[in-house]
């Protein structure tokens, strides 16, 4: 089924999207927000530029981005798969608790702010460039990699990376010199052994998008894990 | 020390009367300043007033505005401000009769006029909006000037008296009317001030009332939301400017304006049949902040008919009556009686209920 | 010991009445009381007291009582003892000062300085007892100007709405700061009462989703357990921007009670820190805020209302302003003496606004910009009485949230020690032997009891006003009076001094 959205609002496209259920190809999209919010079938299509909070409570839905996709991109999503063939804005996974977001080119200020995870449910984010500041902050689940293959001349993760992270792990694909971490988190060069974790989703990734997985996986990559789940125990005293 | 009304807020007490011919017979002032007399201890000599309806034919097509003046140097700027508001068609003395029972007269005159067309369309009003706001201005904006009548072919004349001496000072007797009202008040405090009699009036809605409403403050604080300024602080005032704010501005009818301010208990609602409930439900869930406590009853005058109306447990009476193509509406019977001593049907409406009689179409 | 000895604050006494029943051994979760074989003799640690009362209150033979301890520092107006053991508290840990509850000190509290009006005279007063007296309340965003079909029949289309009973709802207390056994008094009794109850942003266990239609669930910077699902389940979405104990600051569940029940219902591990970051990360300007509420709308079809809570601050009014403009349609305004499960004592004793104050500016300055049918408002943060919500209604809010109100009818004695856990009344904990203290029958028992009896006080001072609709109630300001109050309070209050 192919959707103009030209002359639609956002609310009439996710209308159609709830009743048809299947595959759908959103074309002349531009700005509307919200598209598939807690959908939790089918599989969407876009073309042009799909408005802010794509995918927000996003339930088990597939959402492919044939372009670049705005800022909270799958916002407290809990189950399905987002994939941006070009870059994404800011805020991208807040709060996400379940599914997978694999972005081709790099990813604003703000990604997996909160990510978290549980029994099953374990998010995913995989941004083929770089991310920007604050990446992971408050992170307490869930697996975020960050691959430096676009935007050479950039840095592959900007300041303040996992702040306040006290769950989960963070793949980054560099050795990390020039990156300050806080205290809180461990951050050591990954083990063998430890990047099996993430060679399901790196293949995923260039399966998406035409990357050389074994060129990837023989990287060198940076794990950065909390050193507490209770990082504020210290903090107070009672009074 | 004398307060003015709009300085502090004055419940009152007081007597109603109303009559109206369904065919659009001439009625004579006198028979209204007649019914007033049984009623007189239901006033207390600081508040009398009338509203007449279709007494300017041979100016049907101009707003007549009726103003008071406390001096000469606010008429000089209130007409300034009229000139570069209105084509004035009229403007003279209104006229009086000096008697004993009315003193410290202001300045009364009235003034024929048409809104000026290219404000109209600068400011992409309608007229009446256009006049609505004028007169706001004037009686905001404007120290001792008020206006307290903006009607089409239809005028208030009321002042500090008992009515029946406010009938005779305006010389009542001189104006046919097709439908009348007529108010005596008896305020708890003393203002000295002619504006705060009834009856209230924007455009041609006029209000008289009796009773004292509880929730006045949840009212006003609403209503002004809406550009209307509350300068009284009178239950008229404000019943006024939200019959205005929901027939005209809202596009409610008048029934479904009387179900807003008189809302039915929800325990009544509930028990009506569905469609019925629906849309009291609504109503009541729309405006919850025009919804009108406490005791009151209220005569509504408009151009071509009446509205009568108690609050919803009646702590007012009102009784109506008929005689053939006449109504008469009255806070005693004995003030119908005085009009027609025929006077037959005689029935006092429920609470919340509307009364609405209107003139036939083409007889006004 | 030494410089950091504090001397406890509290004094077990024990009277020659006692039995040795040793009920109290068992009553404290703190650990005071001890049988000493030794000496066949009750014994009492004062230093692990907290004076909640609970011994006291289950001794058979009353012969428990809890007193301040006599023994004090050298008085100084300036350095009050509080103050001074604050500082050795923080001299030897290093830590910030952790408090529960909302803030203790003589805060100025306005509804004690409004007096309420009645009719003599020029207007009756009407009998509650008699007479037919409406408490129902609507929230929501009113319809704009109405439309009528092609017959001229009115469309009754309505906004979503929430109806209450009376202007009264149990505010958020999330499941994890709160037992089970609590959420459930509150969720039966929500229902039985024709009102709401809040899930707080712990999440909707389970057991729950029955009580829906009377059940908000809330959205907070941590997003736990948030789902469709969960966002359908409710009968309105509340947004929690701040909160009135901490206005500008997260919220953070300590790992220790993120036990079984508690982790499925937040969707977080059992153990870990469930951390509410200060803001929401989504949301850096007002117009972020309109992308979060219309995501919520959309994804729960728009039958739902979206509060946006928010702490009582210094520019509540323009705040205000913009969640009205937002396409929220309640707003609660959180006041600064709320309670709270745990805040740094700093901030909540020392940032926000009262809320009475933070009401009068927004009723007025949404009036001011002619937007006030965009939102219903809701107030909280100390709503301590029946005369508390009317004189709030008087004020302008359509209802208020009450909690500290609600735990103290479930048996809280406002101990204040809820950060520890351990709460012997079996409302701030989740220790399985404490939480089952707290029968669900009796706490939803008590719960109607003290709404029933508020219903009715409300309806007598209605009633005495001459008012029989608790809408004509609503911003009537002129029904209340301040004494004792200046002429700037006066003016931000829009209320007369009493005599005027």
């Amino acid at each position: 089924m192919i959707i103009d959205a030209q002359k639609l609002s956002y609310s009439q496209i996710n209308t159609i999207l709830k009743e048809h259920g299947g595959d759908v190809q959103i074309q002349n999209c531009l700005g509307h927000r919200f598209l598939a919010s807690g959908l939790s079938e089918g599989y969407i299509s876009i073309d042009g530029i799909p408005g802010n909070a794509l995918g927000a409570y996003l339930n088990g839905a597939c959402i492919e981005v044939n372009g670049n996709a705005q800022d909270a991109v799958g916002d407290t999503m809990n189950d399905g798969t987002i994939i941006v063939h070009g870059s994404i804005g800011d805020a991208a996974g807040y709060a996400m608790r379940g599914g997978e977001i694999f972005v081709r080119g790099s990813a604003g200020y703000r990604a997996g702010v909160h990510m978290k995870a549980y029994e099953d449910k374990l998010p995913v984010m995989v941004i083929g460039g770089c991310a920007g500041s604050f990446l992971g902050e408050y992170q307490a689940g869930g697996l975020i990699v960050v691959l430096g293959l676009t935007d050479e001349n950039r840095k592959i993760v900007s300041n303040f990376p996992c702040t306040g992270m006290h769950g989960g792990k963070v793949f980054i694909r560099s050795g990390c010199d020039d990156i300050i971490f806080p205290r809180q988190v461990n951050h050591r060069a990954a083990q063998a052994q430890e990047l099996e974790e993430i060679r399901p989703h790196i293949e995923k990734f260039c399966g998406l998008f035409g990357s050389d997985a074994e060129e990837i996986m023989d990287s060198s990559f940076t794990l950065i894990t909390p050193d507490s789940k209770n990082p504020y125990k210290q903090m107070y005293v009672a009074n | 020390m004398k307060y003015r009304e709009g300085e502090v807020r004055i419940p009152s007490g007081c007597a109603i009367s109303a009559a109206i011919s369904r065919e659009g017979r001439p009625i004579n002032g006198e028979s209204m300043i007649r019914s007033m007399v049984p009623m007189h201890d239901r006033s207390n000599g600081l508040g009398g007033g009338f509203a007449a309806y279709g007494i300017y034919p041979e100016h049907k097509d101009e707003f007549a505005l009726h103003i008071f003046f406390g001096s000469g140097a606010s008429r000089h700027e209130c007409e300034a401000y009229l000139k570069e508001t209105f084509e004035i068609v009229l403007a003279e003395e209104m006229p009086i009769r000096i008697i004993p029972e009315i003193t410290d007269v202001p300045i009364i005159r009235r003034y024929f006029v048409t809104p000026l067309r290219s404000a109209l369309h600068r400011m992409q009003l309608d007229e009446r909006e256009y006049i609505a706001r004028a007169v706001m201005h004037i009686n905001t904006e404007i120290s001792d000037a008020y206006v307290f009548s903006s009607g089409k072919n239809m005028g208030v004349f009321k002042a500090v008296g008992y009515p029946e001496d406010v009938g005779r000072f305006y010389r009542l007797e001189e104006y046919e009317a097709y439908s009348w009202t007529a108010h005596g008040r008896y305020p708890t405090n003393t203002p000295g001030w002619w504006g705060g009699a009834h009856p209230f009036s924007l455009l041609d809605w006029t209000v008289v009332h009796n009773g004292e409403i509880s929730s006045y403050d949840a009212n006003r604080r609403y209503i002004e939301m809406f550009g209307y300024k509350c300068a009284l602080q009178t239950d008229t005032e404000v019943i006024t400017y939200i019959v205005d704010y929901l027939v005209r501005r809202q596009g409610l009818t008048l029934e479904e304006t009387a179900s807003v301010i008189a809302a039915p208990f929800w325990s009544t609602i509930e028990r009506c049949e569905p469609e019925k409930a629906e849309k009291l439900k609504f109503l009541r869930m729309t405006y919850p902040s025009l919804l009108i406590t406490g005791p009151f009853s209220i005569v509504l005058g408009f151009e071509g008919g009446l509205m009568a109306l108690n609050d919803r447990l009646k702590l007012r009476s009102m009784v109506t009556g008929e005689k053939d193509d006449m109504v008469f509406i009255a806070s005693e019977e004995a003030a119908i009686r005085a009009m027609e001593p025929n006077a037959e049907n005689i029935f006092a409406p429920s609470g919340g209920c509307p009364f609405i009689v209107k003139v036939k179409e083409g007889k006004y | 010991m030494g410089i950091d000895y504090l001397y406890p604050e509290f004094e077990v006494r024990r009277s020659s009445n006692c039995i040795d029943c040793k009920i109290c051994i068992d009553q404290c979760s703190y650990g005071v009381h001890s049988f000493d074989e030794k000496s066949g003799m009750m014994k009492a640690d004062d230093s692990k007291c907290v004076n909640c009362q609970r011994c006291v209150c289950f001794c058979p033979v009353h012969a428990l009582k809890i007193v301040k301890s006599d023994n004090c520092m050298r008085d100084n107006a300036n350095w009050s003892g509080d103050t001074v053991k604050e500082i050795y508290k923080q001299a030897s840990s290093g830590g910030v000062l952790l408090s529960s509850m909302g803030n203790p000190k003589p805060a100025p509290v306005y509804w004690d300085k409004v007096l309420i009006n009645a009719s003599q005279v020029t207007n009756p007063p009407i009998d509650p007892l008699r007479e037919p007296m409406e408490t129902k309340v609507f929230l929501g965003k009113k319809p704009d100007k109405p439309r009528r079909d092609e017959n001229g029949r009115l469309i009754c289309d309505m906004p979503p709405q929430l109806e209450l009973s009376m202007p009264v709802m149990f505010s958020a207390m999330s499941y994890g700061s709160i037992s089970y056994n609590a959420h459930l008094s509150m969720a039966r009794a929500a229902r039985e009462l024709g009102i709401y109850y809040n899930t707080g942003e712990g999440g909707l266990h389970e057991d729950f989703y029955s009580y829906g239609e009377n059940t908000i669930v809330q959205v907070a910077s941590g997003r736990f357990g948030v789902h469709s699902g969960y966002l359908n389940a409710g009968a309105a979405i509340e947004i929690k921007m701040g909160q009135g104990a901490k206005p500008g600051i997260g919220g953070h569940l300590p790992g220790a009670k993120i036990n079984g029940d508690v982790s499925r219902t937040r969707m977080v591990p059992k153990g870990s820190d469930a951390i509410s970051p200060a803001p929401h990360h989504d949301i850096y300007s007002i117009e972020d805020l309109r992308q979060l509420v219309m995501s919520l709308k959309e994804v729960t079809g728009y039958k739902k209302p979206v509060i946006v809570k928010v702490a009582a601050v210094h520019n509540i009014a323009a705040i205000a302003g913009g969640i009205a403009r937002s396409g929220a349609d309640i707003i609660a305004i959180d006041g600064f003496r709320g309670g709270t499960g745990a805040a740094p004592t700093r901030i909540r004793d020392n940032v926000g606004i009262p809320v009475e104050l933070a009401l009068a500016a927004v009723d007025r300055s949404l009036r001011e910009e002619g937007i006030r049918d965009n939102v219903s408002v809701v107030v909280g943060g100390s709503i301590r009485s029946s005369a508390d919500v009317v004189k709030a209604v008087a004020l302008g809010a359509d209802a208020c949230y009450i909690a500290t109100a609600a735990l103290l009818a479930m048996g809280c004695h406002l101990c204040r020690s809820c950060q520890t856990g351990k709460c012997s009344w079996g409302i701030a904990t989740q220790k399985k032997e404490l939480v089952s203290r707290l029968d669900p029958d009796e706490g939803s028992r008590r719960l109607v009891n003290l709404m029933t009896a508020w219903r009715h006080e409300i309806k007598e001072l209605m009633g005495g006003m001459g008012i029989n609709s608790i809408e004509a109630l609503r911003g009537n300001r002129l029904m209340l009076r301040g004494v004792g109050l200046n002429e700037k309070e006066l003016q931000i209050l829009g209320i007369s001094h009493a005599g005027d």
